[in-house]
């Protein structure tokens, strides 16, 4: 697997995590080291991300997992800098770390800078289009409008330009239909709607949180075929966030797996899927009825619910639920934070237990069950 | 080191039955008990009305003329997109609902149009367990209260008091009977589906109607709901029917499985049958959808059969077979007859012309459709077409 631009191993792990104040500028194209999204409330402190770290390369797939509350959708929304426009001063939030956006550290440059590059740098496509549409305009003013805010075309330029997306994310008859509203819009043809949108300005990082979530199962495979199928022709990175294992399975090349706040593993994609190193990973996998698979007895689901975020279980977040908890020895995962540690090649996971010991569980306990 | 195994996410030792597994799927797939719920041309069809005088301009045909029993004991899983009636034939057969037209007979009797006080001693016999369990709690009453609210409303008073049977209920399910006097916020989205099971269990009911029990849950949370379904039924002997969109619960879940599209059933078999050979169109291109989480069968996706386009409208449904319009194998008579479900192998009832796995039903018939072109690549019977209609 050749990765143009990547640079050597070594920072793209833990280390990446040092929040060493003046770290200069990465190559990566995406850098976000130790992002931490906190909310205050009146309940305490919500530590939705906690130290995040990762890169990713042009014409990449991350794929990022992880139940609700696990803090990916607060990390999509960080990076594109949409926690501090927040007007409602009590529930501000109070982001910290770097997010390097090719070459752009966006959390120091202020809000104006930011604004500039949303839409046009970087966009999203979100999980309910007819929430994420304005109802009171056409589809067509709405694109539109996101396209002349960054480009200085007349009205009928752009409107071409609308027809064009429109065209290209296979709505039919694009040019009648570029007048219609959202709700004349079925659910998938919405999505695909918001998909033109957020690439008109071809941005080079696009980040879809939840992307076919809302939609039926035969319409969700044309979209991911789309999304696929655009990355290819512009090259962008895309983030894809969700809970579906499957969704993640087709079209990431990496995969980030949230808990807590935290990454506790992240890998290829194959390595992820096939050698995983962290039981929270190891209780996904068993808790999803697979149709490529013989039928399964019974599912093995991960016991009891996501922690609370304002009062994390000491030790790995993970350890009131980990079947495993006992086996690294003097009580660590109860009373120390995992790091990430190197498993494989550009493969990290956050448990206490040794390597030998997860190879074998995984081996010969888990694996097998699957 | 013992081998320390995920569990339920149930308080320990109160409902633990990981050890009476092997038997329990033996006996699931044993000899099917007799009809208990027969269902005959069910519709519902509901009134569109416009204008000052709300004349009705048209229907929505939600459901429209299904055929089908469920067999004591058994699951049956209804799936099928977004609008395809698959809810609205769950609340026809609780009755929540008033039929358009047909039959529905619980156990040789005739609720079809059976009033609310004639529903009442049915109720026991037949629950529901609702999507999303954030509404179907009453957020002002107890647990308690929700749970033993069946009890009052059907005058029954349960051995050692209400109280007490509610809190068997609750640990039956997973939850400490110290739950008794809190309120639903104070439970996470599984524990209260828990509840709205436990409700559902209450007065032991012989059927119940399961409408979509774990979409609303996280991954591993839905595991646990699934395998408490699961364990429920073999223990009180109950019969489901369990509605949902994701085929690999359904497929987890089911002994048969009823396939809906538009109103219509299109496809009924056993389970295995269903997933190895399904013979709908519909059905195929329905299972081929569902992503696979394994990055290394990525290429097989190629073999994907895409469908074209949304489901069409239930106001005015395609003539002949509703799918026309989106299959590839549509032909002329596709257009215009409607093909009737009908069992074509032991235990695999279907409606289509040209099934597959199957010999064709109207071979004479020949031409394909314009449906058919674009879904098909030269060649490659159902091959996979690139996304949307701009490229081609």
């Amino acid at each position: 697997m050749t990765e143009p631009g990547r640079s050597g191993a070594p920072v793209d792990g833990p280390a990446a995590a040092s929040p060493s104040a003046a770290s200069p500028a990465p190559s990566a194209f995406l850098d976000v080291r130790d992002l931490r999204v906190h909310f205050p409330t009146d309940d305490g402190l919500v530590k939705s991300v906690d130290g995040l770290s990762f890169r990713l390369e042009r014409g990449r797939t991350l794929g990022i997992v992880g139940e609700s509350g696990s803090g990916k959708s607060v990390t999509s929304l960080g990076i594109m800098g949409l926690h501090t426009a927040g007007r409602y001063g009590r529930r501000k939030a109070r982001v910290s770390g770097e997010i390097w956006l090719n070459g752009t550290e966006l959390l120091s440059v202020g809000a104006d800078h930011v604004r500039k590059l949303r839409g046009r740098e970087m966009a999203m496509i979100f999980q309910d289009p007819l929430s994420a549409l304005h109802p009171y305009y056409t589809i067509g003013e709405q694109i539109v409008e996101a396209y002349r805010i960054h480009h200085d075309v007349g009205k009928k330029a752009a409107r071409k330009r609308a027809i064009e997306m429109l065209d290209r994310v296979g709505i039919p008859q694009p040019d009648k239909r570029v007048d219609n509203y959202p709700h004349e819009f079925s659910g998938g043809m919405r999505q695909r709607a918001m998909i033109a949108m957020s690439l008109v300005n071809n941005p080079e990082l696009l980040i879809a949180d939840e992307p076919t979530t809302a939609l039926d199962v035969t319409v969700q495979a044309q979209i991911l075929d789309l999304i696929r199928d655009l990355q290819e022709e512009f090259g962008s990175a895309v983030i894809v966030i969700t809970h579906d294992l499957g969704v993640v399975a087709e079209l990431a090349d990496d995969i980030l797996v949230m808990y807590g706040g935290r990454c506790i593993e992240r890998g290829p994609a194959e390595q992820v899927f096939h050698e995983p190193r962290h039981p929270y990973t190891w209780g996904l996998l068993g808790s999803m009825p697979r149709l490529d698979r013989e039928q399964q007895d019974r599912l093995v689901p991960v016991k009891g619910s996501p922690p609370s975020l304002i009062n994390l279980p000491s030790g790995c977040a993970f350890n009131p639920r980990c079947p495993y908890a006992d086996v690294p020895k003097d009580d660590l995962s109860r009373t120390v934070r995992p790091e990430l540690t190197e498993v494989g090649d550009r493969h990290w996971a956050a448990c206490h237990m040794t390597q030998e010991q997860r190879e074998r569980i995984w081996t010969e306990e888990i694996a097998p069950r699957l | 080191m013992s081998m320390p195994a995920y569990g339920d996410g149930g308080r320990a030792g109160d409902f633990d039955s990981s050890e009476t597994r092997g038997a329990a799927t033996l006996t699931k797939d044993a000899a099917p008990g007799e009809v208990l719920l027969k269902v005959t041309g069910l519709r519902k069809h509901f009134p569109i009305r416009k204008g000052l005088f709300q004349r009705r301009v048209g229907a929505v045909r939600a459901v429209d003329g299904i055929d089908f029993e469920v067999r004591s004991g058994e699951t049956l899983g209804v799936v099928g997109e977004s609008g395809c009636g698959k809810s609205t034939m769950g609340r026809l057969i609780t009755r929540l609902l008033e039929p358009t037209a047909g039959t529905i007979e619980f156990e040789g009797k005739d609720i079809t149009h059976l009033g609310v006080g004639g529903m009442r001693p049915m109720r026991r016999d037949v629950q529901m367990i609702f999507q999303d369990p954030y509404s179907s709690l009453n957020p002002r009453h107890t647990t308690g209260t929700i749970i033993g609210a069946p009890f009052k409303l059907q005058g029954v008073e349960p051995e050692g008091g209400i109280k007490k049977e509610v809190q068997r209920l609750l640990s039956v399910v997973g939850l400490s009977p110290e739950h008794y006097n809190r309120y639903p916020n104070e439970f996470s989205g599984g524990q209260r589906q828990r509840i709205g099971i436990a409700r559902a269990l209450a007065l032991k009911p012989k059927l119940v109607v399961a409408d979509e029990p774990v979409s609303a849950l996280d991954v591993s949370i839905q595991a646990q709901v699934v395998n408490l379904m699961d364990d429920l039924q073999r223990e009180l002997g109950l019969t489901y029917v369990i509605i949902a969109h994701d085929l690999s619960v359904v497929r987890h879940v089911s002994d048969r499985i009823a396939v809906m599209y538009l109103g219509k059933i299109v496809e009924l078999a056993d389970r295995d049958l269903l997933y190895k050979t399904p013979m709908h169109p519909y059905t195929k291109a329905l299972m081929s959808a569902v992503p696979i989480p394994d990055p290394r069968r990525r290429n097989a996706r190629s073999e994907r059969l895409l469908l074209d386009g949304d489901v069409p409208s239930p106001i005015a449904p395609p003539s002949g077979c509703r799918f026309h319009t989106r299959c590839w194998k549509a032909t002329q008579i596709c257009t215009t007859t409607e093909p009737p479900l009908k069992e074509l192998r032991p235990g695999q009832r279907l409606a289509c012309h040209h099934p597959e796995n199957f010999a064709d039903q109207a071979p004479q018939d020949t031409i394909l459709l314009s449906a058919a072109k674009r879904t098909t690549e030269p060649g490659t019977p159902g091959g996979r077409r690139t996304a949307g209609t701009a490229g081609g």
